[in-house]
């Protein structure tokens, strides 16, 4: 019973079939589109290198050391006595992005900061002990950090990042 | 207008391949007997200019691939190569790198003559809308080059220009890193942007047919702003166009050669002799002069994503001028107010291209903001409310009149 003619009385099921085909092509072409995007995102080698371990024990009180993470500047940051009250002392309204100085250390290391040596404003890298209060400046575009990595004065919106880290022994600190 | 070919095919073989493809017909009717108007002057030379340069920098661009390594561990080092090893390798690298700087050069001639004779209002929306496109190829294509070197100025010029998509409220973190492939602008990186730079002159090419279609539908402009009315207005492109377009690029290019051979790194800067380092930022980042307008409006914004949006802005201004300016007058010789608002914005775009090369310190940031200030308000100010308040000169009855006018000379019998 069979008709070649096409059912011009009911279109509603030729309807049906263009729209269906129409979507699985579409889901095809999203499908294999983000092969094609997802190959620019960081590669397993990239990926394999996301940590590292670090001896903090040579670090004197004062001192900044910097080692490279991901391919950017880390800098752990020996704080003295002075630096710790001073950034305690700053009312949190002070700040553009606020955030207390105990929630950007490790309970018992204190005195230890961790930060992503990458200005959050275009990402360049800022000089420590420098700008008005002796944390880092960076020489970009004048961003002005305080020994807890807050961004204090300039076009920068955030602060330094803290990375994931942890304390594998008293000597050693995995970052990643 | 008298648009169509005059082109017959003579010989039999020509009669054969008309009949299947017209190309010769095309060409004929788009580059020989196309009516171009009598009273062009030489700003109406940069578009051949430009091509020139485009067909150059893709020469020379392909023969240094075939020298160069897209690698971050050998990448400055292969530009070394090139200079010193590779035969004529200096004179390709330098011809390429002030090349870019001649082709925006050319380009920036050839938007303020648009600016100043009205090229982009009715009806060449379209072929302007699609000069900006090539506009934008150029500089993402300008900015990839640049970072190929692999200098301390590639390095971080790339830090700064891809961060900016970081300002992107929620996803920007993820649109960088998708940029970069990896945490920090690296070996990725700098294989995706040869593989781009590669890419980008062929789209700039493709887009550069559809402007010149474009511009062959709707004839050229011309100083007066006056359409050509009758075959009196107009000459034919060749031998009058061609001839004039190849003398004004020879004189282009004997200007671009003195640049190559005497002062082959005076638009460069010096930083980019030093191998990219990853943990260290140059005292004073700055990019190409040809960015520096933007990079200056980018900086005087004391917020990251409004100065995003603010550089961005300036480009989306150009995009928008046909539907900002009001007025129906064409050519700035007949508009008294908006001749000196189009110099004012010359002058402005030159002080914010000398801005953003300074340090953004004291009276330079504010002297910044000023100007930023008012290259918008040219654009959404100004332009619109001239229309409505100057009062033209009276134009020309026709081109030719114009002409007439202008030497004196009563029309031959």
């Amino acid at each position: 019973m069979a008709t070649s003619t096409p059912d011009l009385a009911d279109p509603s099921r030729r309807d049906f079939l263009y729209i269906a085909t129409g979507a699985v092509g579409v889901v095809g072409a999203g499908a294999l589109a983000w092969p094609f995007i997802d190959q620019m995102n960081p590669d397993a080698s990239a990926l394999a290198l996301s940590s590292i371990e670090v001896d903090i024990s040579a670090i004197q009180p004062g001192q900044i050391v910097t080692v490279q993470w991901r391919g950017k500047p880390v800098f752990i940051r020996n704080r003295t006595d002075k630096e710790m009250q001073d950034v305690k002392a700053v009312p949190l309204g002070d700040l553009k992005d606020p955030q207390a100085d105990a929630a950007r250390v490790k309970k018992g290391h204190e005195n230890l900061l961790i930060v992503v040596g990458v200005c959050t404003h275009l990402g360049c890298i800022p000089l420590g002990h420098q700008g008005e209060y002796e944390g880092w400046f960076c020489p970009c575009h004048g961003s002005v950090y305080d020994p807890s990595g807050r961004i204090r004065k300039g076009p920068a919106p955030l602060n330094l990042e803290v990375p994931a880290y942890s304390f594998l022994s008293e000597k050693v600190v995995k970052i990643g | 207008m008298q648009g169509h070919s005059t082109y017959t095919p003579g010989t039999a073989f020509e009669r054969w391949l008309d009949r299947r493809l017209p190309i010769v017909g095309l060409v004929h009717s788009s580059f020989v007997s196309f009516p171009t108007p009598k009273n062009l002057n030489y700003f109406w030379t940069f578009g051949a200019i430009l091509s020139a340069m485009l067909v150059w920098q893709i020469l020379t661009g392909i023969m240094l691939a075939m020298h160069y390594t897209p690698n971050d561990a050998l990448a400055f080092a292969s530009v070394e190569h090139i200079m010193r090893d590779v035969n004529y390798g200096w004179l390709l690298r330098y011809g390429h790198a002030n090349g870019a700087s001649m082709f925006f050069i050319a380009v920036y001639v050839h938007m303020f003559r648009g600016l100043y004779y009205g090229s982009y209002k009715e009806p060449r929306e379209v072929l302007w809308l699609l000069g900006m496109i090539i506009f934008l190829l150029m500089m993402a294509t300008g900015f990839m080059g640049y970072v190929l070197p692999w200098g301390q100025m590639s390095f971080w010029g790339a830090t700064v220009i891809t961060s900016l998509f970081g300002a992107i409220p929620v996803v920007g973190q993820s649109i960088v890193t998708w940029l970069w492939g990896g945490f920090s602008v690296g070996d990725p990186t700098l294989n995706r942007f040869f593989s781009l730079h590669y890419l980008l002159p062929f789209m700039i090419a493709g887009v550069v047919v559809l402007h010149v279609w474009a511009l062959h539908v709707v004839g050229q402009n011309n100083p007066t702003g006056v359409e050509p009315k009758s075959t009196e207005d107009t000459v034919p492109f060749t031998p009058y166009a061609t001839l004039k377009d190849i003398f004004a690029t020879s004189v282009f290019f004997v200007f671009f050669a003195w640049f190559i051979f005497y002062i082959p790194n005076y638009l460069g800067d010096p930083d980019n002799y030093v191998e990219a380092n990853r943990l260290a930022t140059p005292a004073h980042i700055v990019p190409e002069w040809y960015f520096l307008p933007f990079y200056a409006i980018l900086r005087s914004i004391p917020d990251k994503l409004g100065g995003v949006i603010c550089m961005f802005g300036a480009i989306v201004m150009l995009f928008a001028v046909p539907w900002l300016d009001t007025s129906k007058v064409r050519s700035a010789n007949y508009r008294p107010l908006y001749r000196w608002f189009f110099w004012i914005l010359v002058i402005v775009a030159i002080g914010l291209g000398w801005l953003g090369a300074q340090e953004p310190k004291d009276w330079y940031v504010f002297i910044s903001r000023l100007l930023t200030a008012y290259y918008f308000i040219h654009f959404l100010v100004i332009l619109p409310l001239l229309g409505l308040i100057e009062t033209p000169k009276p134009l020309p009855p026709s081109i030719s009149e114009a002409v007439l006018a202008k030497t004196g000379q009563q029309a031959h019998a």
